[in-house]
């Protein structure tokens, strides 16, 4: 076992400090990363090579995807080799600067109703003294300015959601929570996240929203989409929320 | 009238499933589908027809039902208990499903196990496939009382089985995103720690625990989410890894230290709890070697199938057996005691 050492030192994707790289991901997939922390351009970035990778559709592409600063692309083994296609991929990469690509269109602002704290936000004290502030400001700053769907992720139609203020930096905690709900607003490293089904997890949880972020019977599943804007306010009937259409959200186009 | 199964009794564990949905990845939505490829490329050959085929996957789990026709049904991957109005079935190996016959199966030691059905099962498709994905809310687990649609089915060989191919303990991992951020020291121990099958786990995730320390590093805490696939080796923050498998979350800001080759996915998955792995580290390369390989493997096993009984013209002491039952002397199967094709 211990034979793998030069592996290890070795690693094709090692942290590189130049952007933008590319990685592989497990034994059929590719990362490509366009800055190594959370970065407006380079969310555009991402956006824009995974529409061109989905336009240039390379035979033996199975899927591809982005992440808050990275698109990912996953192929059939069967079908072509980590050589070949990391060569499409540079080529690719060099043909343009993807720093400088729009947001996608079709952009709409959600204002979106939120029961902060208590039974339904059991961490906003916490998470709001990590940020160094009182439980009022913490909501005054998380509802002052829109924030902006950076990638949908971790379960469907669930928005990350940014980027908040630099005192919002704060961890996720060490342990899991055991389970919070559907619709629930967690907060971490300057970012929100809605969460579109109930699952443990290590981010605070500070409020809860009526959204069905998820909904596989309708004609489209999805809610939020990748360059949407959400306008958080506070509300009070929780009840009231999950009984109205979209949770009491609200959307106008963004132009 | 309809082929369909009627399920009698379901423990949660148990749930349609096919070769999951490809393409919603961006939206958040792991492709799900089956957790072990290869009891659907095992039940694919058992029965002649493609692994796209639904089956009934049982996570752990036990399930009674019974069909309104006469069907055909093979039973792959982790070892379980089934019988059949109380006769022992062999497992890994094709059997006729009688109209009305009552069929039973429940956990010998544990992990996964697959019920296929010739023709295989077809509830209605939603975005684009049949099978339930649990931690989305897409579906649901089967229930007691649901009946549900089997496909029209062709063939009429049952009594096959597959030669026994024991899977060894040691997960195979590539280097992923993260692997770096643990140091080499850390990867090092990871490959000299035993570790335990924990009671713990789902469709989502397998839970290991370390004999000895976990595996936390500070940095894991903050960093960036990003894609994740199925098979990374997820610690979280409290240095406990988690094997994540087909209904894994699409990104993660967990840091992943490696990532199990797919094709090593089945050894976890057919163990039971308390069983004991190991994991290497192997280059990128040579796990692309070995997914290609098992990948080729996969395609052809309908060439060892084998007959479970032999065929009574080449036995020579016909009256050790009960032939009108079906039940043999109990000596001819690997000394298992089971009843194989009716």
């Amino acid at each position: 076992m211990a034979s793998d050492q030069t592996t290890l030192t070795d690693l094709p994707n090692a942290v590189q400090t130049g952007f933008p790289t590319i990685r592989t991901v497990g034994v059929d997939g590719f990362l490509v990363s366009f800055a190594g922390a959370l970065d407006e351009r380079a969310n555009r970035a991402a956006l824009a090579f995974r529409a061109a990778l989905e336009r240039e559709s390379w035979p033996g592409v199975a899927e591809c995807a982005t992440s808050l600063v990275s698109a990912f692309l996953r192929f059939d083994l069967a079908a072509c080799d980590h050589d070949a296609l990391r060569a499409r991929l540079e080529t690719l990469l060099a043909s343009r600067n993807w720093y400088d690509a729009p947001l996608p269109e079709g952009r709409r602002l959600w204002r979106v109703p939120v029961v902060f704290g208590g039974d339904h936000g059991p961490q906003l004290a916490e998470a709001a003294e990590l940020a160094g502030q009182s439980e009022g400001d913490a909501i005054a700053t998380l509802c002052a300015q829109p924030v902006r769907v950076q990638t949908i992720g971790f379960a469907p139609g669930q928005p990350y959601l940014g980027q908040l203020p630099e005192n919002w930096d704060i961890p996720r905690q060490t342990g899991l929570t055991p389970h919070v709900p559907e619709g629930a607003l967690v907060v971490a490293i300057r970012q929100l996240i809605v969460f579109s089904v109930g699952t443990p997890t290590g981010w605070r949880h500070i409020g809860q929203t009526g959204l069905r972020l998820f909904r596989p019977e309708a004609e489209d599943p999805f809610l939020l989409r990748p360059g949407d804007e959400v306008l958080f306010h506070p509300a009070d009937d929780l009840d009231r929320l999950r009984a109205a259409r979209d949770g009491g959200a609200v959307a106008e186009a963004l132009t | 009238m309809t082929r369909a199964l009627t399920i009698h009794s379901a423990t949660p564990g148990v749930s349609i499933q096919d070769m999951g949905r490809a393409g919603y990845l961006a939206q958040g939505l792991s492709r799900g589908g089956a957790a072990d490829l290869l009891a659907m490329a095992e039940g694919a050959a058992l029965l002649g027809q493609p692994d796209t085929c639904a089956a009934l996957e049982l996570a752990g789990g036990a399930v009674a039902l019974s069909a309104s026709d006469d069907m055909r049904i093979a039973l792959t991957g982790a070892d379980m208990r089934a019988t059949l109005d109380g006769a022992p079935l062999v497992w890994g190996a094709s059997h006729a499903l009688p109209a009305g016959a009552r069929l039973d199966i429940s956990p010998l030691r544990g992990g996964f196990g697959t019920l296929h059905l010739a023709g295989g099962l077809v509830p209605t498709v939603t975005m684009g496939a049949r099978s339930a994905h649990l931690a989305a809310g897409l579906g649901r687990a089967v229930q007691a009382s649901d009946v549900i649609p089997v496909g029209a089915d062709t063939g009429h060989r049952t009594g096959l089985r597959l030669p026994e191919n024991p899977l060894d303990t040691t997960l195979r991992l590539v280097p992923s995103l993260q692997t770096r951020l643990f140091g080499t020291d850390t990867l090092d121990r990871l490959e000299h720690t035993a570790f335990t099958k924990d009671a713990r786990g789902n469709r989502m995730g397998q839970r290991l625990v370390p004999d000895g320390d976990g595996f936390a590093t500070a940095e894991g805490l903050s960093i960036l989410s990003e894609t994740i696939v199925p098979g990374d080796v997820q610690i979280t923050g409290d240095g406990m890894p988690y094997v994540l498998l087909s209904e894994c979350q699409t990104t993660g800001g967990y840091p992943r230290i490696g990532t199990v080759l797919p094709c090593d996915l089945p050894k976890l998955l057919r163990a039971g709890p308390g069983t004991a792995f190991t994991m290497r580290f192997v280059p990128l390369e040579d796990g692309v070697a070995l997914e290609r390989a098992e990948a080729t493997r996969r395609a052809s096993l309908s060439r060892l199938l084998q007959p479970l009984l032999r065929d009574p013209r080449e036995i020579p002491d016909l009256l050790r057996y009960q032939l009108v039952s079906g039940v043999t002397a109990g000596d001819d199967l690997d000394q298992r005691p089971q009843r194989g094709a009716a």
